[in-house]
């Protein structure tokens, strides 16, 4: 549910959770060691904070932003030349080249945003949709800040190292990184407990009435695209730190729409939803793609079917199961999870081989006409792959439109039943109670 | 600015107030002067402009010209957050909440700017304890406490309008505009929503437009007929009961109605 914060901000549930948040940061890469799963765990670091600044905007303000790049990207731009000017000698710790990409955020925030957040709704996105493109022109129009095609690269190994710190080895970027995370995670959740997260909350519901009970919501959208900027440019500076270069892309477009995707996959009304949708950017964009060219195309779909069927993304399916588990049933959903997940593997299975072997013919027909997929070999010019890849979606579309069916109506019924339950313990408590 | 005198004799106060709409002007002109703690029920037929002058009083939009004086200063060139830090609040006569927020937070964030607290960002809520406890005592002003956690849009209708009330008085204002407080209610519900009125807006300059005469005479010192734009009329109940041109121009049919459905009993 929406924002209930009376409890005790560190109470035992909250340490726990927070406890057991580093102690994922701290564990993860002792299990996962190679370079590249390290370099993988670096990068969902950044975008965790990237995803969470950017949900500042869109969950808690309602703010639909299409230019979120900018503030990440400019900051990675600033922190990727603030750490040549280390090398040059500039007296600052490398450790802090993050919250350089942060001051930088909140500057650019402070000059862009106060014309963005003039206004509300569609015309707020489309500014933010106009200044993204403004500054990705710009990329390339000022090749003396922004390094042209090639980019501005930068070494993080200057400076006299700290302890013994010198961030040469992959470990030490990620705990630098892991730590950032942490700090930022817990900054911006203590952030929706304050008066302005609150009233922030409030201008998403009803920004007229916030008017009238004397706060100006101009001036909240204001003070929370600043902070939301700061932590972006965090996010900026955590990528120039661990990539060490800064290139025109990562102001761009691209890099805003997977912000925005991502977040509202892993569930832009709650806090933790952006966290889920982080990970899976990064597990998308470094294993998807390596996995199949049409990875957007599926990336694509996914976007379509959770808009359409879970529009509170993955951490709301999360907390409504969760919900129904404390009322004890969750085992009665249990088959015909299992009834959904087969009959839509099916279902993908058929959709991914036509995919596939349409990718082939269009792209790579010179290598020959068969196409490996899950272990079978097709061969685009034999009507029997395509019949068969045919056949096996329809029939996977067939039994999932069945099993969503049967699922709808059971979880109807658990609904039902839960609000049954609810209204029945409210009444005994009120009755209950000594008049 | 011109200040006129500081003549804060009055708590409200219209002079010539006009308002148009393209060519057609809603408001022509309208007078009106509410002394401190008067409770003024503004009544009219429909369309006589009794929404569009909450409007203006509040500040949701400017007037063509004329002047709104709060205590003897000049609002109506302010934005509605300015006019609402001076103590003027207003309801909605379409119930105007955070939806997805629960009572107590719809409450906490109505209190917050009262209390001191604007836009900190450095301060726990958890920590606001007087905001905490003025939400508290409100949520029990309104009946609304064993609501505390449920968001607004699941609230009931008559609960929505509870809330619209405790959102408005959140602030401690002492110019309260309701805006047809009443409308929709059953008659049972209307007469226990009129006490609670009473209760909450004790002491306070009131100003509300409602349709239901019941209501009317129930919670005014005093009535201001409102036909076309123009204040016709503003006296003491029973002076504006006898008064021809309003008996003319609105009231008499709805009192004769009124005075036949008594009769029936």
């Amino acid at each position: 549910m929406a924002t209930v914060a009376q409890s005790r901000p560190f109470n035992t549930g909250r340490l726990l959770t927070w406890g057991l948040f580093a102690l994922v940061l701290v564990v993860a890469p002792l299990i996962f060691t190679s370079p590249f799963s390290r370099s993988m765990l670096a990068q969902m670091g950044i975008a965790i904070v990237a995803c969470l600044s950017y949900n500042m905007l869109l969950g808690q303000g309602g703010m639909l932003s299409f230019g979120h790049a900018v503030y990440t990207g400019l900051g990675t731009f600033v922190a990727v030349h603030a750490m040549n000017s280390i090398s040059g000698g500039l007296p600052i710790p490398i450790s802090l080249i993050p919250l350089v990409g942060g001051l930088a955020g909140i500057f650019f925030a402070v000059i862009l945003g106060y014309v963005t957040t003039k206004k509300a709704g569609t015309p707020f996105a489309m500014i933010t949709l106009g200044l993204g493109e403004l500054v990705f022109a710009m990329s390339l129009m000022i090749p003396e800040f922004f390094g042209g095609e090639a980019g501005v690269s930068a070494n993080r190994v200057v400076g006299d190292p700290v302890m013994g710190i010198t961030y040469g080895s992959a470990v030490q970027v990620y705990y630098l990184l892991a730590i950032y995370t942490f700090l930022c995670t817990l900054a911006m959740f203590a952030f929706t407990g304050t008066p302005l997260g609150r009233m922030l909350n409030a201008v998403r519901d009803n920004p007229e009435r916030v008017e009238f009970i004397g706060y100006e919501m101009q001036r909240v959208r204001y003070l929370a695209f600043i902070i939301a900027g700061f932590f972006a440019g965090v996010a900026g500076g955590m990528y120039a730190m661990n990539f060490e270069i800064a290139t025109a892309e990562v102001v761009g477009a691209g890099r805003s729409g997977a912000y925005l995707l991502f977040t509202f996959l892993g569930g832009a009304t709650v806090f933790f939803g952006p966290i889920i949708g982080a990970i899976l950017m990064v597990l998308a964009f470094v294993l998807l793609s390596e996995f199949t060219q049409a990875w957007l195309l599926y990336l694509g779909l996914i976007f379509l079917f959770m808009v359409m069927y879970a529009p509170g993304g993955i951490a709301s399916l999360i907390l409504h199961n969760v919900r129904v588990a404390r009322f004890g049933k969750l085992g009665r959903l249990w088959p015909s999870y299992i009834g959904l997940a087969l009959s839509g593997l099916l279902m993908l299975a058929g959709a991914a081989a036509l995919i596939e072997m349409i990718y082939h013919v269009q792209l790579d027909m010179s290598a020959g006409p068969e196409v490996h997929f899950l272990g079978l070999t097709l061969n685009v010019q034999s009507a029997m792959s395509w019949i068969g890849a045919i056949v096996v979606l329809g029939i996977g579309f067939a039994l999932f439109a069945v099993a969503r069916r049967r699922f709808m109506r059971l979880w109807g019924e658990v609904q039902t039943e839960i609000a049954q339950e609810v209204s029945r313990l409210h009444l005994e408590e009120t009755e209950g109670a000594p008049a | 600015m011109s200040v006129t005198a500081s003549s804060s004799r009055y708590a409200v106060e219209l002079k010539d107030l006009r308002k148009s709409f393209g060519k057609t002007e809603i408001i022509r002109g309208a007078n009106l002067a509410v002394a401190p703690g008067e409770r003024v029920a503004i009544i009219g037929p429909n369309g006589a402009g009794k929404s569009t002058l909450f409007n203006l009083i509040s500040g949701r939009f400017g007037p063509t010209s004329g002047q709104i004086l709060l205590n003897g200063e000049r609002i109506d060139d302010l934005r509605p957050y300015e006019i609402s830090r001076k103590g003027l609040a207003r309801s909605f006569q379409v119930s105007n909440l955070f939806t997805r927020l629960s009572v107590f937070e719809n409450l906490r964030c109505a209190v917050l700017w009262s209390l001191g607290y604007r836009y900190s960002f450095l301060k726990f809520l958890v920590n606001t304890h007087d905001a905490n406890a003025r939400a508290d005592e409100l949520m029990a002003m309104i009946k609304l406490e064993h609501k505390h956690d449920t968001l607004a849009m699941n609230l009931t209708y008559a609960e929505q309008r509870a809330l619209e009330i405790g959102i408005t008085i959140a602030g401690g204002a002492n110019v309260v505009l309701l805006d047809e407080p009443t409308a929709g209610m059953s008659k049972s519900e209307t007469k226990r929503f009129v006490e609670l009125i009473r209760d909450v807006t004790a002491g306070k300059t009131l100003l509300t437009v409602e349709h239901d005469m019941g209501v009317v005479f129930g919670l005014a010192d005093k009535i201001a007929v409102l036909v076309y734009g123009e204040v016709i009329a503003f006296d003491e109940p029973e002076a504006v009961r006898a008064n021809p041109r309003v008996q003319e121009a609105y009231l008499g049919s709805v009192l004769a109605d009124q005075q036949a459905a008594e009769a029936g009993h």
